[in-house]
């Protein structure tokens, strides 16, 4: 799933401070399984927003409504008769959902609520962890099915570098070595011949560097 | 036609089998040349090349092949040292030619250190393309004539490449196939990481010399003197991949106030005399970080002066 989390309030209070009638927008999508930006977390920002304002003296309508998926038109033409009644509206879905919103909805402000972070899973109850990097050309069969591009520092493709210690990763202790896990998995399978394959530069032009993507699927376009 | 794949002095050197040995020299953080010229100066004479590191350990200092250029000026033969994690393959190949057409013969092929360590650790790195697939590019650059995408170089660049090794780092197992899997990419030297756990590296020779590595490039032993306790202590804790073992740090303490430094030289002196005899160990390579005015006095101590001329 695409994992995110909430903004920092402050942010969030400033960026609608001068806005008076706020629609929050979560999503039914990855952000609820990650507990950020379903309706519930829309039902908590909405108070939060609220309370906040009452504090200040300051008169606000804050209306709360949670789409099945934000990065779908389908859904996200639920709003068109709600939306008028807002000058401003924060989503609290993943970076697609306020640019879809901004879309259909040019008149309106868009704010996110969310920062983005990666795609990933929870690895245990509270913590998630990244796994794929979205390069657009899948190699996790020549490295034990573990991602050394979304999982290695320095995506390396012909690790682990001299700063594994320990099973982690140079940068912090908090991190595993990818190329740790890789190597002992391996060793472990008698497949030493595949780690000393030399893994030749990869090609970037279906990862972000290959520009602005885009995908279409000729069977499925009407 | 030479047979030398560069022509680089310490190519020629270590083709000759004398005992090999490099210095290294960190690039000013600024544009003070005159810092570098008197590095320089220390070190001339007393070793058969100078690495110039690339912006080590993520903190920016004059680029490496402009401080190579200057250690030419000065006299000295560079190690122009390039890590992935600040170029992609085009400039790194750019680099290269221009540094080749400047003189530069020799260099070294690093991943880098994150620049989560360095002094701007909000910046984006690179990595397009690993330390493995650099040493195998500038391979291609110079036996086949070719860049990175097949195209033809019009004369291409002579360089005699060098790659590092970590005999220390984790998993243990697989280092020394990590060793040769960088000379199948193309290395021609090594220099390792530096060396305090000397049983652990006659373990990880021995395993050099049984799969023959030794015989298809040139190992470089790493050495960096230490200068106090607290540098020691500092390398057991702080830096990955380093195996500084508590008897080293009890020896340094034992010396004495004022007498560690040299009690760090004696060890470094002591490591130097027995890579010497060292089967596969074709030469030092001394790192005295910020320390490069004791080069000539450890190099002499060590037997390592004169140092053989070549053409």
């Amino acid at each position: 799933m695409i994992v995110a989390e909430p903004k920092p309030i402050r942010e969030i209070l400033e960026m609608v401070r001068d806005y008076k009638k706020i629609l929050v927008v979560g999503c039914k999508g990855c952000v609820t399984v990650c507990n950020v930006g379903g309706a519930k977390e829309v039902g908590i920002l909405a108070s939060i927003l609220r309370i906040a304002a009452k504090k200040d003296n300051r008169e606000i309508e804050v209306g709360e409504h949670t789409l099945e998926r934000q990065c779908d038109p389908e859904y996200v033409d639920e709003l068109k008769d709600i939306i008028d009644e807002y000058d401003a509206v924060i989503s609290i879905a993943c970076g697609v959902g306020p640019q879809f919103l901004s879309e259909r909805y040019p008149e309106t402000r868009i704010f996110p609520g969310v920062n983005t972070k990666f795609m990933g899973g929870a690895i245990e109850h509270g913590i998630w962890a990244e796994r794929c990097a979205g390069c657009g050309t899948c190699l996790i069969h020549y490295f034990g099915g573990l991602c050394p591009i979304a999982r290695c520092s320095k995506s390396l493709m012909n690790g682990p570098c001299g700063g594994s210690s320990g099973g982690k990763c140079e940068i912090s202790k908090d991190v595993d070595c990818v190329w740790d896990m890789i190597v002992k998995k391996l060793m472990k399978e008698n497949r030493l011949d595949d780690l000393l394959k030399f893994r030749p530069p990869k090609d970037w032009t279906t990862a972000r560097d290959g520009g602005p993507r885009r995908l279409v699927r000729e069977e499925l376009v009407k | 036609m030479s047979d030398y794949k560069s022509g680089s002095n310490l190519e020629k050197v270590l083709k000759s089998g004398s005992f090999a040995f490099t210095g290294e020299c960190g690039p000013p953080q600024g544009a003070n040349i005159d810092v570098l010229k008197k590095k320089a100066q220390h070190l001339k004479g007393c070793v058969d090349a100078v690495n110039v590191t690339d912006n080590q350990t993520a903190v920016v200092r004059m680029s490496s092949w402009a401080a190579s250029l200057f250690l030419i000026q000065e006299g000295l033969e560079p190690n122009y040292q390039m890590v992935c994690r600040d170029r992609n393959r085009l400039a790194m190949q750019s680099d290269i030619l221009g540094a080749y057409a400047h003189g530069i013969r020799n260099m070294l092929c690093l991943s880098g250190d994150h620049q989560k360590f360095g002094n701007h650790p909000a910046s984006k790195n690179v990595f397009d393309i690993d330390s493995m697939q650099l040493i195998n590019m500038v391979k291609n650059m110079r036996d086949e004539g070719k860049f990175q995408n097949d195209q033809e170089i019009d004369v291409p660049p002579r360089i005699f490449i060098g790659a590092a090794s970590n005999p220390f780092a984790d998993p243990t197992e697989f280092r020394v196939y990590r060793l040769a899997k960088k000379i199948n990419a193309g290395a021609d030297f090594i220099q390792t990481q530096s060396i305090y756990n000397m049983d652990r590296f006659r373990n990880f020779m021995k395993q050099v010399v049984d799969m023959g590595l030794h015989e298809k490039c040139y190992i470089l032993a790493g050495v960096t003197p230490m200068k106090s306790v607290g540098m020691a202590r500092y390398m057991a804790s702080q830096v990955p991949g380093m195996d500084v073992p508590e008897s080293l740090i009890k020896r340094l303490k034992g010396a004495g106030k004022g007498k560690v430094a040299e009690e760090g030289i004696k060890f470094a002196i002591e490591q130097i005399e027995e890579f010497k005899e060292m089967e596969g160990v074709a030469g030092v390579h001394l790192m005295a970080i910020e320390w490069e005015h004791r080069v000539p006095e450890i190099a002499e101590r060590a037997g390592m002066l004169p140092r053989p001329k070549t053409d």
